[in-house]
């Protein structure tokens, strides 16, 4: 099992981590913005990830932290 | 469980005024992670011109100077003169290195400063608001070449890797991209090569990274990735272009 | 120590490594060129780094490279060199660093000649470079003075972390004279604001002149001109020479006060009383003391002389806000002025009365 945190309000919604994610589980979260007025990033099926952190290697932000 | 990513300690953790998506952030990640493993944020100098990063001095966690728009080199040079046991980078853009910077970063190179260059090509001027910049290529629209760049006019794309290995003071330059994760990973030991080289006292070392500008190219972030993959690596091929053993 | 017969440059290099200057970045052009040959040859044997940059521009940002990380370093160059370098001059007064900048003048503009002038004084006096910025100029006069000022300059400039420049001309850089070097213990300030590296829980030094925030950029400029009011309020030195009873003063500095002292004395000897003021400081500008000596009834008017076309008459005027009549005898592109034609001038302000 692994886990990814989003920091959220870093987070821009560039939406790069959305396209690199193996399990396709990353979705932006149309229902909330941060203070930017951004839709942050977020995992549901959080039990699906593989802890491979290619969305926090993609994330210009560094928003994205990845356990294991 | 145990941490596998987190915010690199050579990263002072504020967040950067970095477009969203622009690979800028990801540089400065891949760089600072290089910083850290080498285990030398202590004793590393950065140098950061004007240009999109000209805050850089506000991201990377280690002492800075803000240089002049193309004098990085010199301001380095400078530094390293007076520091040789410190380990000193330049981070510049296309516009800053390639155009009124030329002659700093060739001399820099050919006097064999033992230095680290960070050079962003990301075809066109960020921060100025999209001007066309000496990598911008061939047909590319920008704010200062609107009917597409000529070669008649403006002449082509310049290859600053390929042009920096030829300079016998080159000991490391290797052309990289950021299009993908494996790409990205293989920018990250490119970076830390550079480094090393700088390190072991090699000679001048640099590392061109081909780079995005969505908002100046009037693209998605991963549609600008993509860009760079089919437009800009057929013209600037990727892989090492010169390492002294 | 024993004297030494050596030309101006020489005994500029030679007096900047005494004073612990250990990185020199220069360009070759004429008149100055000694300098940086001088240091190629003798850096290096004192564990010091020479180089020759590939321009003005790049030298003066190897300049402001060095001193951001603690260096005692210098440059030097002429004229058209100058006018190269006043960006990368502008940056190291907004980054407050130390530094020492040699100008060997030229006749100028454009590429000009390679003849003795002054030419350059507002260039050096009123800011070159963008913004509002000062850098103390010092106008040596002999070869002497020029290899002692080189020692207070770099002191000055780590005073205040502020650019200093030595301004001589291509005669005072050419011409040989016998020199002592004081040879004395130099002791460099600490610097605690020089990027050596970060060390573990030191807050970290950067090296900076970009303000984005308008009232930061403007609150920078007013710490800066506070710096500024301190250095006019210690750092004016001026020579008076035979002031007491004149009835023209003479307001040069440089090559042209060594011509109005031997003026002075011919007038002397026709009865006819001259003083000298002689800037040290072009700027900060002795503004006092020409006020002092326009105050004086027996003072009649000033003469003002320069190799140009009369740049330093303005401060001389805004100092004795025209109480006096203030003449201008000047020769320019890199003609000197003779002796017979100044005494002439003097004749002839002296019968318009």
């Amino acid at each position: 099992m692994a886990k990814v945190t989003f920091n959220e309000e870093l987070c821009k919604g560039c939406e790069l981590c959305t396209t690199v994610c193996p399990k396709k589980i990353i979705i932006m979260d149309r229902e909330r913005i941060n203070s930017k007025g951004y839709h942050p990033a977020t995992i549901e099926e959080m039990d699906k990830c593989i802890g491979c952190a290619f969305c926090a290697i993609i994330c210009p932000d560094v928003v994205i932290e990845v356990e294991k | 469980m145990a941490k596998v990513f987190e915010k690199p300690k050579a990263l002072t953790g504020k967040p950067n005024h970095y477009c969203p998506g622009c690979t800028h952030g990801i540089v400065h990640r891949l760089v600072a992670e290089a910083i850290d493993d080498l285990g030398i944020r202590e004793n590393t100098v950065g140098v950061a011109p004007v240009g999109c990063a000209v805050l850089a001095y506000e991201y990377f966690n280690v002492d800075m100077h803000e240089a002049a728009h193309g004098r990085a080199p010199a301001v380095a040079t400078g530094i390293k003169r007076v520091l040789p046991d410190n380990v000193v980078f330049t981070y510049q853009g296309d516009g800053d290195l390639a155009s009124i910077g030329t002659a700093e970063i060739v001399h820099a190179a050919n006097r064999g400063e033992k230095l680290t260059t960070i050079f962003i090509n990301n075809a066109i001027y960020g921060m100025t608001g999209g001007q066309m910049a000496p990598t911008s290529l061939l047909g590319q629209v920008t704010a200062t070449s609107p009917y597409g760049r000529s070669a008649e006019t403006e002449g082509h794309p310049i290859r600053m890797s390929e042009m920096l290995a030829t300079i016998e003071g080159t000991a490391y330059v290797e052309r990289v991209s950021l299009h993908d994760i494996k790409n990205i990973l293989k920018a990250k030991k490119a970076i830390k090569k550079a480094f090393e080289v700088q390190i072991a006292g090699k000679g001048f070392a640099m590392v061109e990274i081909l780079s995005t500008c969505p908002t100046n190219w009037g693209m998605a972030p991963a549609e600008a990735l993509k860009w760079v993959k089919d437009n800009m690596i057929p013209y600037y091929p990727l892989g090492v272009k010169k390492e002294v053993v | 120590m024993a004297k030494v017969l050596m030309k101006g440059n020489e005994a500029i290099a030679e007096a900047a490594i005494q004073a612990g200057c250990r990185y020199f970045f220069g360009y070759p052009i004429t008149p100055q060129n000694e300098i940086p040959a001088y240091m190629a040859k003798m850096l290096p044997k004192v564990g010091g780094s020479f180089i020759q940059a590939e321009s003005e521009v790049s030298a003066i940002n190897m300049v402001y490279g060095a001193a951001g990380a603690g260096g005692r370093v210098m440059t030097s160059s002429s004229s058209p060199g100058i006018s190269l370098k006043q960006e990368g001059i502008s940056y190291i007064a907004g980054a407050e660093l130390p530094c020492l900048i040699v100008n060997i003048v030229r006749g100028g503009p454009g590429l000009g000649g390679i003849q003795p002038a002054q030419s350059d004084y507002f260039q050096a006096v009123k800011g070159g470079g963008h913004g509002d910025y000062r850098v103390v100029v010092l106008a040596p006069a002999g070869i002497q003075e020029m290899a002692d000022l080189v020692i207070d300059a770099f002191d000055i400039a780590d005073r205040y972390r502020n650019p200093v420049m030595i301004m001589g001309d291509g005669m005072l850089g050419q011409m040989m004279e016998p020199v002592e070097f004081a040879k004395k213990e130099v002791t460099i300030s600490e610097k605690p604001w020089a990027t050596i590296g970060n060390k573990e829980g030191k807050p970290r030094n950067i090296i900076n002149s970009l303000f984005l925030d308008t009232q930061d950029m403007e609150n920078h400029v007013l710490k800066l001109f506070e710096k500024y009011k301190e250095i006019e309020k210690n750092e004016v030195r001026v020579e008076c020479y035979n002031c007491e009873d004149a009835e023209i003063i003479i307001a040069a500095y440089g090559t042209t006060a060594r011509i109005a002292k031997n003026v002075i004395q011919k007038a002397g000897a026709q009865g006819i009383k001259v003083g000298l003021i002689r800037p040290i400081t072009l700027w900060p500008f002795p503004t006092d003391v020409f006020k002092k000596w326009a105050e004086a009834d027996h003072v009649k008017s000033f003469l003002t002389v320069e190799m140009s076309m009369g740049q330093m008459i303005e401060d001389v005027r805004l100092s004795i806000k025209d109480t006096k009549p203030v003449h201008f005898y000047g020769r320019t592109g890199g003609m000197v002025p003779l002796p017979g034609d100044l005494l002439k001038e003097i004749i002839k302000i002296r019968g318009e009365k």
